[in-house]
């Protein structure tokens, strides 16, 4: 059995929508990964325990709340601190580009996507990152 | 120290992240974890091992939840294993059993693990059994398995687990069909959830003739059927019950010994048989040591039953 990319795919926060998490969720599977979700309304602290139990490579954020720049650096820290930091963390959502950047600099995401993402630049962009 | 040494060391210390890393290996077929679940043999053992199958939407999961709640209030610690279909075409999967189980997740005695059902010639088996292995070395006190009722590997696991619990719903008239032709003879105990349904009084009667009806010789367990709402938790106090009644059955009667050898047994024949479909999968592959056998097929000079025999010489099975 070959390794398979796995993702868990999580909504931190109180935002009640699940649409675009789903869609790609379903763009991740049909390109032949894992993807484990995690429902609505997460904490950071439940959403890191269940990322490292499910032992995923991608940690995917969606936060449409607009409280990605207080969750983010939380989730990313807990990871650090578990010695977890080896996950690729990325986010979608509405997060503006300058938010996006200092998640980038200063809080170990690995990228942002955007509003209205192909989906299947995120499926290559997993791919070129993991290296499978 | 090798990865797999480090990675049971810090598991029997209660490290989740290792007991996660090493299912990975095992569930990628790596070799590395061979080592690391020698060890764990020896720590293994303690579980109940408790499977829990019917069709999807029956309610498994939301029911895995309130039977890890109702064991934690007991003190207890929980495995759980959700097994979902991978899709044969492009080896993804979507794993949403964790949506139904977010009760648990502030709670690090309890771990939740999904799997795909990926894994063809009989890999699943031998992942799905180390997972359960893993997880009773790292000392779960109960190990729940879900499994979609269909599919034989799914099946064979949920039959080898101490107790088999098969979920129906009202209204799933197919579905009391289906556990006629196939899941009657391994469940220990059946659910009828959704009772908060109409017609789930039908139902509960239909299975319950069901049960009672079904053969089984002196001294045998008579299963029984268990309503509950795993939405609100209601029955869920009575199915703890029976599956507790259930293990006492199998040990006072000496059946647990004769599930533990049956489970292992299977677990022999189907780390076997996995590493037979692979040996000869890669023989008579093209440039396989075995390939030329093909080409005498083709040319109707041997029958598949005789290339099996050479094949078998070949690799000195
Ligand atoms: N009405 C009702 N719905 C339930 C009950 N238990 C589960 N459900 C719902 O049934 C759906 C499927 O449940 P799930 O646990 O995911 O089923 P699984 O596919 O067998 O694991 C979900 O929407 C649950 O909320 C119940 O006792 N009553
Ligand atoms: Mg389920």
């Amino acid at each position: 059995m070959a390794a398979h990319v796995r993702v868990f795919l999580c909504k931190p926060g109180l935002d009640g929508h699940d649409r675009g998490v789903l869609i790609v969720g379903q763009a991740l599977r049909d390109a032949g990964m894992e993807v484990i979700y995690s429902g609505l309304k997460q904490t950071p602290d439940n959403l890191v325990e269940a990322a490292i139990q499910e032992d995923v490579d991608v940690l995917g954020l969606s936060i449409l709340s607009g409280a990605h720049m207080a969750l983010i650096p939380r989730i990313t820290s807990l990871l650090r601190e578990r010695e977890a930091e080896d996950m690729v963390v990325i986010a979608g959502g509405v997060i503006p580009a300058v938010d996006a950047e200092v998640l980038i600099r200063d809080h170990g995401v690995a990228r942002v996507f955007g509003p209205g993402t192909d989906t299947h630049d995120i499926v290559d962009y997993i791919h070129e990152r993991l290296g499978i | 120290m090798s990865e797999a040494s480090e990675l049971y060391q810090r598991l029997l210390a209660g490290d989740r992240r290792a007991a996660a890393r090493l299912i990975s290996m095992v569930e990628d077929g790596e070799e590395g974890a061979r080592e690391a679940l020698e060890e764990l043999h020896k720590h293994s053992g303690r579980a109940h091992i408790v499977g829990l199958t019917g069709s999807g939407g029956s309610g498994k999961s939301t029911l895995a939840c309130r039977l890890a709640q109702e064991y934690r209030a007991r003190g207890k610690t929980v495995g759980i294993v959700c097994v979902d279909p991978t899709s044969p075409f492009t080896g993804g999967a979507l794993l949403g059993d964790r949506v139904r189980m977010q009760e648990l997740s502030g709670d690090p005695e309890v771990f939740i693990r999904s799997m795909g059902s990926r894994g063809a010639l009989g890999g699943l088996a031998v992942a799905i059994n180390d997972v359960i292995n893993i997880l009773d070395a790292f000392g779960k006190d109960y190990i729940i398995v879900e499994t979609v009722g269909a599919g034989q590997v799914e099946i064979e696991v949920v039959k080898y687990a101490h107790t088999c619990i098969v979920v129906t719903m009202p209204g799933a008239g197919d579905e009391i069909q289906a556990i006629k032709a196939g899941i009657l003879e391994i469940g220990d105990v059946f659910v009828v959830n959704k009772a908060d349904r109409d017609g789930a009084m039908r139902t509960l009667a239909d299975l319950e003739m069901m049960v009672e009806t079904k053969p089984g010789g002196v001294g045998a367990w008579k299963p029984t059927v268990v309503a509950t709402v795993a939405l609100e938790g209601d029955g869920v106090e009575a199915l703890v019950a029976e599956i507790a009644r259930h293990y006492d059955f199998l040990k006072e009667s000496g059946t647990l010994t004769r599930k533990i050898v049956g489970r292992m047994k299977a677990e022999v024949l189907a780390i076997l048989s996995l590493q037979v479909s692979e040996a000869a999968g890669r023989a008579l592959e093209d440039g396989g040591v075995a390939s030329s056998l093909v080409d005498r097929m083709v040319e109707r000079d041997i029958d598949p039953h005789g290339a099996a025999a050479e094949l078998a010489r070949e690799l000195d099975l």
